[in-house]
């Protein structure tokens, strides 16, 4: 997020906001985390049920399933979330899948490849978390020896304040995004979420993938002690993917809020327009 | 095994799967056999880094009585229907016979009684299937390593193939009878045992009696059940779908490290 003004029109100047290691990065983010997801929701499929501790199978309790019952003369879905129990019919435990209401876990259009396929499911996410892995560490490696980290996405002490942090949440909420000089940095909001997610989520994924490896067990026996067992790590892997989810969701929503047209070319070209603030009209 | 990482096939990779988002006819796509070697990059990177990270003898972890699951989820077969196994069952397994040979110096036959008196190590260990659950068990039986020591392999050995008594998917060309292959690493890690006896107790029919291989830091599916021959052999390539396994034959990964 430099900012070096590569030109300026009638009340707008243009910044290169974006580095070319940082546009390729995301993109490639973009790419493996929805193969993940989608791969890993096949995974899910071959066992729908999250347990916690060491060991789970299917005679131990799990406190999140989907399973398939007999009702009458059809399939229904039912989503277990602790003691409650959702009817959850044509999304989760039983959908269509050519017109038949099938048994499985997540929907055909949720899951590479979409029919049941668990060895191929694997080598689609395997394949896509090394290539995610690569490319974390290249960034991570371009974010501390280029100061992106620390100029672009570490807050300063005077954004962390209370006063500060509430401010913020009141313009998100109302829509008012910033102008002007302001708009040349990320705000608060978005360096924390940014931060927590690189820092926290994404690591996450990572290490409790790795935890569910009897291979990197007996590398790192410590992990099973972090996570609390093999089963919790694969709970929490679940639980940290659809965390991510949410964090996309939102982060797509402000995209398109905050002037699509503007944020998707500066992810691709590197250049961002800002309004001086003052100037009437639409974002662009 | 042999898959070198390239940029440029990594790349293909990339590239083929970018074209295909968003297609819900994408399925195409993931059947293609280019797309397969492509994906199996991944294998190879797994095993490489695993193995680096892991050196030869890094132990699985082991667990005390108090983490045994209270019911061990039995998988795969559970009683295998050919009349051989049934007749060996119906005489508590006292006709039948492990057979060890393929590139051994001294090929050999062990009954259960022998078995059972040679050396035996007993561990408590997780057993993770690939579908995503786990059990924990107690096994005692005869370190692997050992029994190939005895037999003494051939020079050209590198890989240990396990024969099975239960044919899991019934075919005319007998290509569905299971069976297994771990290299010599593994062959000879510390946990890599022969087990007969379970949570103190005879090996039960479901879980594979008389004997089953443990190889700890491996998936369920290499934990071949029923053992019938042990055999030493050079490549996996003749051998049945010529992938090493019968999981393996049905695209599932021959390293199950992960």
């Amino acid at each position: 997020m430099a900012t070096i003004d590569a030109g300026a029109a009638t009340g707008r100047t243009v910044i290169y906001r974006h580095s070319l290691l940082v546009r390729l990065s995301h993109w490639v983010n973009v790419l493996c985390m929805t193969v993940l997801l989608f791969s890993g929701l096949q995974i899910f499929n071959a066992h729908p049920a999250l347990y916690w501790g060491q060991y789970g199978a299917n005679n131990d309790p799990s406190f999140i399933s989907t399973e398939a019952v007999e009702d009458g003369d059809k399939a229904k879905g039912l989503t277990h979330i602790g003691s409650l129990t959702f009817d959850t019919t044509g999304f989760l435990g039983v959908s269509d899948v050519d017109g038949e209401a099938t048994a499985r876990g997540f929907p055909d259009w949720l899951t590479i490849p979409s029919y049941q396929d668990l060895a191929s499911g694997r080598r689609w996410h395997f394949f896509f978390a090394w290539l995610f892995v690569i490319n974390g560490f290249i960034y991570l490696a371009y974010g501390l020896v280029s100061r992106h980290f620390r100029r672009d996405l570490l807050p300063a002490r005077d954004e962390l304040t209370p006063a500060h942090i509430g401010h913020e949440i009141v313009n998100h909420a109302r829509l008012r995004f910033a102008k002007g000089p302001e708009a040349r940095h990320y705000n608060t909001l978005q360096k924390l979420s940014y931060v927590a997610v690189i820092i926290l989520l994404l690591p996450l994924m990572i290490l409790t993938g790795l935890t569910m490896s009897p291979g990197f067990n007996a590398v790192a026996p410590w992990l099973l002690d972090v996570f609390g067992g093999r089963q919790s790590a694969r709970t929490i892997h679940f639980l940290t993917a659809f965390s991510l989810v949410a964090f996309v969701v939102v982060h797509v929503a402000m995209v398109i809020l905050s002037g699509v047209f503007n944020n998707l070319r500066s992810m691709i070209t590197g250049y961002y327009a800002i309004d001086q603030g003052d100037i009437k009209g639409g974002k662009q | 095994m042999t898959s070198i990482l390239t940029r440029r096939r990594f790349l293909i990779g990339a590239t083929m799967t970018a074209s295909a988002l968003g297609l819900n006819g994408c399925d195409a796509l993931v059947e293609s056999d280019r797309t397969k070697s492509v994906l199996k990059i991944a294998e190879g990177l797994s095993m490489k880094t695993q193995r680096f990270l892991l050196g030869d003898n890094a132990l699985a972890r082991e667990f005390t009585e108090a983490d045994l699951s209270p019911v061990f989820r039995a998988n795969g077969t559970s009683m295998p229907d050919n009349p051989q196994y049934l007749d060996w069952m119906s005489r508590q397994f006292s006709t039948w016979k492990l057979e060890v040979g393929g590139l051994v110096e001294k090929p050999m036959q062990l009954s259960l009684a022998e078995l059972r008196a040679l050396p035996a190590r007993t561990q408590i260990t997780r057993h993770d299937c690939v579908e995503g659950w786990s059990a924990i068990g107690k096994w005692t039986g005869v370190p692997l390593g050992a029994l190939l020591k005895t037999v003494g392999l051939k020079p050209e050995a590198r890989y240990i193939v396990f024969h099975c008594a239960d044919e899991y998917e019934k075919s005319l060309d007998g290509s569905g009878w299971y069976y297994e292959s771990i290299d010599l690493v593994d062959a000879f890690h510390p946990q890599t045992i022969l087990a007969h006896t379970m949570n103190g107790r005879d090996l039960e029919v479901a879980h594979g009696a008389p004997l089953r291989l443990r190889v700890e830091r491996q998936l369920g599916y290499k934990h071949a059940k029923y053992l019938t021959r042990i055999e030493a052999v050079a490549d996996l390539g003749r051998l049945y779908g010529g992938n090493g396994g019968f999981w393996e034959d049905r695209g599932y990964e021959w390293y199950a490290g992960i």
